[in-house]
């Protein structure tokens, strides 16, 4: 296992050309392009943005510039569900590599983790457009700590996709499963309201918040980007860091252990 | 020499999970938490058993063998795709497998693109790519299409720029799986060109294919798989031969199974001699060109007063069986039975070829013998000098009747024979022929060289 996980650094150019395959082949044909990119998650912020100010103000009451808030939240969890609903199929899809070529197979989630991101990525400079215009509390300390958000995800999200993919070539019901888990992820942390402002029927539930992973990233992503003070929520998102690079080790080991079977059964 | 190739003892074992079982398990994977001991298979494949072979630098070494005899998993196994279930293989030197060409062509993107990443897929760097683009290019001949999109492409073109990246990412082991099925005559020789510049240039070659004639000229050795099991490794000529008997042998037991199937089944419906099948019969039995006749399906008919109780073709060799070589000597030996004594009857064969064409169709009325008495268990001896027809599956028509037509025993088409050779001729029937040619004339032995 660890010889294979070293010798993943010599297909980095593999990797990289995957990807921009993979960022080209997805809006080829369409007459918006990239543009896609950028419309995608307005869309969704507009939907959402309109449902929480004017159907139910009373649910996200105390958040001043709600979509700014909303955005910081909502790109991070777009990259990491569509990469975990890709990747739960990439082996699948991608059989005719594995089946015909020599080929580590654990590059598909990869590419698939990192074309998202890089989706992630042509997004942000929209945030930017709403961080401006919201006039955004940003200091230079606690801006560092996005690429560290940044890393930590990527790193939470290959383990998840790594394992996603190896288990759905052996149980094709984890797609579906994966659909109504995310579903239920989506509510279960706070990018459409806030953790501050969560009403009194909530409270209950709220000591179980700390168990969802993608919580803290989420926080973070706010405390960095939307909220004033400076960033508190350092501890909880080392130790997910932590968690994330053990869950990857965890997971990797488990895609080497089946490794030899994807040939056999996608 | 250092093998490039090695193989020791290796088997290969799938598995097969049936779609009941792969929602049991999850169940019970989910249930148990033990995923990889559920895992277990419910049943398995052999598909290589216990294989060993060795190939040195430089040589080519051809596989041949059945659809299913494990070729195709041998060469999985020694390009690293798969992995043995037991056993070890080792390859020396950098790989190049052309098993499924253009796999990883993405379609949505162009050519160039494709030629980029199946490159870089294959091992080689960008910048290598790079360097070799062009050649890749003019080898495919796809100048114009280049930046098309792959999906645009036809399957031809999909396969030559396939092949064009595969052969160059210049490897020491070249691994081939029956990739020169496709493509035109042109593309072929130009392939088989490479192929030759590769073995020139001391490159190992393993050549999976069904193309005989290839491995007899091209390998160096040959490799015959059966059922997974080596059947015979060494010179290509005599695997070759031997693989072909084999071939024949397996044929010959289908082609007496399928008869015999044909006969339980005429059997089984006996037409009755009084209302005999009567677009089936000749009316007058001295015209046998008689079209309804060869409109008939296959099935048995007749009173049996005399009963035809076996037909065995016999070859030059004396045994009986059903794949005989275009020229041989072939006896169609017909067993009769007549309890009672007849004196009115007609013995006739006909030779049918798979369309259903009369190849040949005769009798011994037609043949200006008249009959004298048929008593008890006999035998009569269609005897053919030469087997003088093109490679195929012939039917036979076995039949005794009155000079009337009433018929005693007919069999319609339920004999089967099956005729090879070498020459791959069209037509009915061959002539017993040779070419002459005057001085300015030449010609030279091109046997071995058919593909």
């Amino acid at each position: 296992m660890l010889h294979n996980l070293a010798q993943l650094p010599r297909y980095r150019g593999l990797i990289q050309s995957l990807v921009a395959r993979e960022l080209k082949a997805r809006y080829r044909g369409s007459v918006l392009g990239f543009f896609w990119s950028f419309i995608n998650p307005l869309t969704l912020l507009l939907i959402y943005t309109f449902v929480f100010k004017y159907i139910m103000p009373a649910a996200v009451q105390g958040v001043s510039n709600y979509p700014l808030f909303m955005f910081c939240g909502l790109l991070p969890w777009t990259w990491f569900s569509s990469s975990l609903v890709e990747s739960s199929g990439v082996l699948i899809s991608g059989g005719n590599l594995i089946k015909k070529v020599l080929f580590p197979a654990e590059i598909l989630p990869i590419v698939t983790v990192t074309a998202n991101m890089v989706h992630f990525f042509l997004a942000l400079p929209i945030l930017v457009v709403f961080l401006v215009y919201y006039q955004a509390p940003l200091t230079v300390s606690e801006l560092a700590w996005f690429p560290v958000v940044v890393a930590v995800q990527y790193l939470f999200t290959l383990a998840c996709a790594l394992l996603l993919s190896a288990l759905t070539v052996h149980f094709r019901d984890i797609r579906d499963i994966l659909s109504n888990v995310l579903t239920l992820w989506f509510f279960a942390t706070p990018i459409i309201y806030s953790y501050l402002h969560l009403p009194e029927t909530a409270k209950p539930f709220m000591k179980y918040m700390n168990v969802n992973p993608f919580v803290h990233l989420a926080i973070s992503y706010q405390e960095i980007l939307f909220f004033a003070g400076p960033f508190g929520h350092w501890r909880w998102l080392l130790a997910l860091g932590v968690l994330s690079a053990l869950l990857f080790l965890a997971a990797y080991w488990m895609f080497d252990r089946l490794r030899d079977s994807f040939a056999e059964e996608v | 020499m250092t093998p490039a190739i090695e193989v020791a003892r290796v088997s290969k074992i799938y598995r097969r999970f049936s779609h009941k079982k792969q929602f049991a398990t999850l169940k019970s994977a989910l249930l148990s938490r033990s995923l990889i001991k559920n895992l277990r298979p419910d049943e398995t494949f052999t598909a290589l058993n216990d294989v060993s072979l060795t190939v040195p630098k430089g040589q080519t070494l051809g596989v041949i063998g059945r659809n299913g005899s494990g070729k195709s998993t041998l060469l999985k196994l020694v390009a690293g795709i798969s992995k043995p279930s037991t056993g070890t293989v080792k390859v020396h030197g950098r790989i190049s497998a052309l098993i499924e060409l253009g796999a990883g062509f993405h379609p949505e993107i162009s050519g160039r693109e494709n030629v980029f990443i199946n490159g870089i897929m294959l091992g080689l760097t960008k910048r290598e790519v790079t360097e070799r683009f062009d050649e890749i290019v003019e080898f495919a001949e796809m100048k114009e299409f280049i930046d098309a999109p792959v999906k645009t492409y036809s399957s031809g073109m999909y396969m030559r720029l396939g092949f064009a990246v595969a052969i160059h990412v210049d490897p020491e082991v070249l691994l081939v799986d029956e990739v020169l099925a496709v493509g035109d005559e042109g593309f072929t020789h130009k392939c088989l060109d490479k192929f030759a510049e590769f073995k020139r240039r001391g490159k190992t070659i393993l050549l999976v294919t069904h193309s005989l004639g290839m491995v007899e000229r091209f390998c160096d050795e040959a490799l015959w798989l059966d059922a997974g099991r080596i059947k015979g490794s060494g010179d290509p000529k005599r695997i070759v031969g031997a693989y072909v008997t084999d071939v024949e042998r397996q044929e010959e037991q289908q082609l007496a199974a399928t008869d015999a199937k044909a006969r339980q089944e005429a059997d089984a419906t006996v037409v009755s001699p009084d209302e005999p099948a009567s677009a089936v019969l000749p009316d007058n039995p001295v015209e046998t060109g008689n079209t309804d006749m060869f409109r008939a399906a296959e099935g048995r008919w007749g009173s049996r007063e005399i009963e035809i109780t076996q037909v065995d073709f016999v070859g030059p060799d004396g045994q009986a069986g059903h794949v005989f070589h275009s020229g041989d000597r072939l006896d169609v030996r017909i067993r009769l039975r007549a309890p009672l004594p007849v004196d009115d009857f007609v013995v006739g064969v006909g030779i049918f070829n798979a369309d259903g064409t009369c190849c040949y169709g005769t009798n011994t009325y037609l043949e200006e013998l008249a009959p004298e008495s048929i008593a008890g268990d006999t035998e009569a001896t269609f005897a053919i000098d030469a087997l003088d027809l093109v490679e195929g599956t012939y039917k036979v028509d076995v039949a005794i009747h009155k000079i009337d037509g009433y018929p005693y025993d007919y069999h319609r088409l339920l004999h089967t024979f099956r005729v090879k050779s070498r020459v791959k001729d069209v037509g009915i029937y061959r002539p017993r022929h040779s070419w002459k040619f005057s001085g300015n004339l030449k010609f030279k032995d091109r046997r071995g060289s058919g593909s």
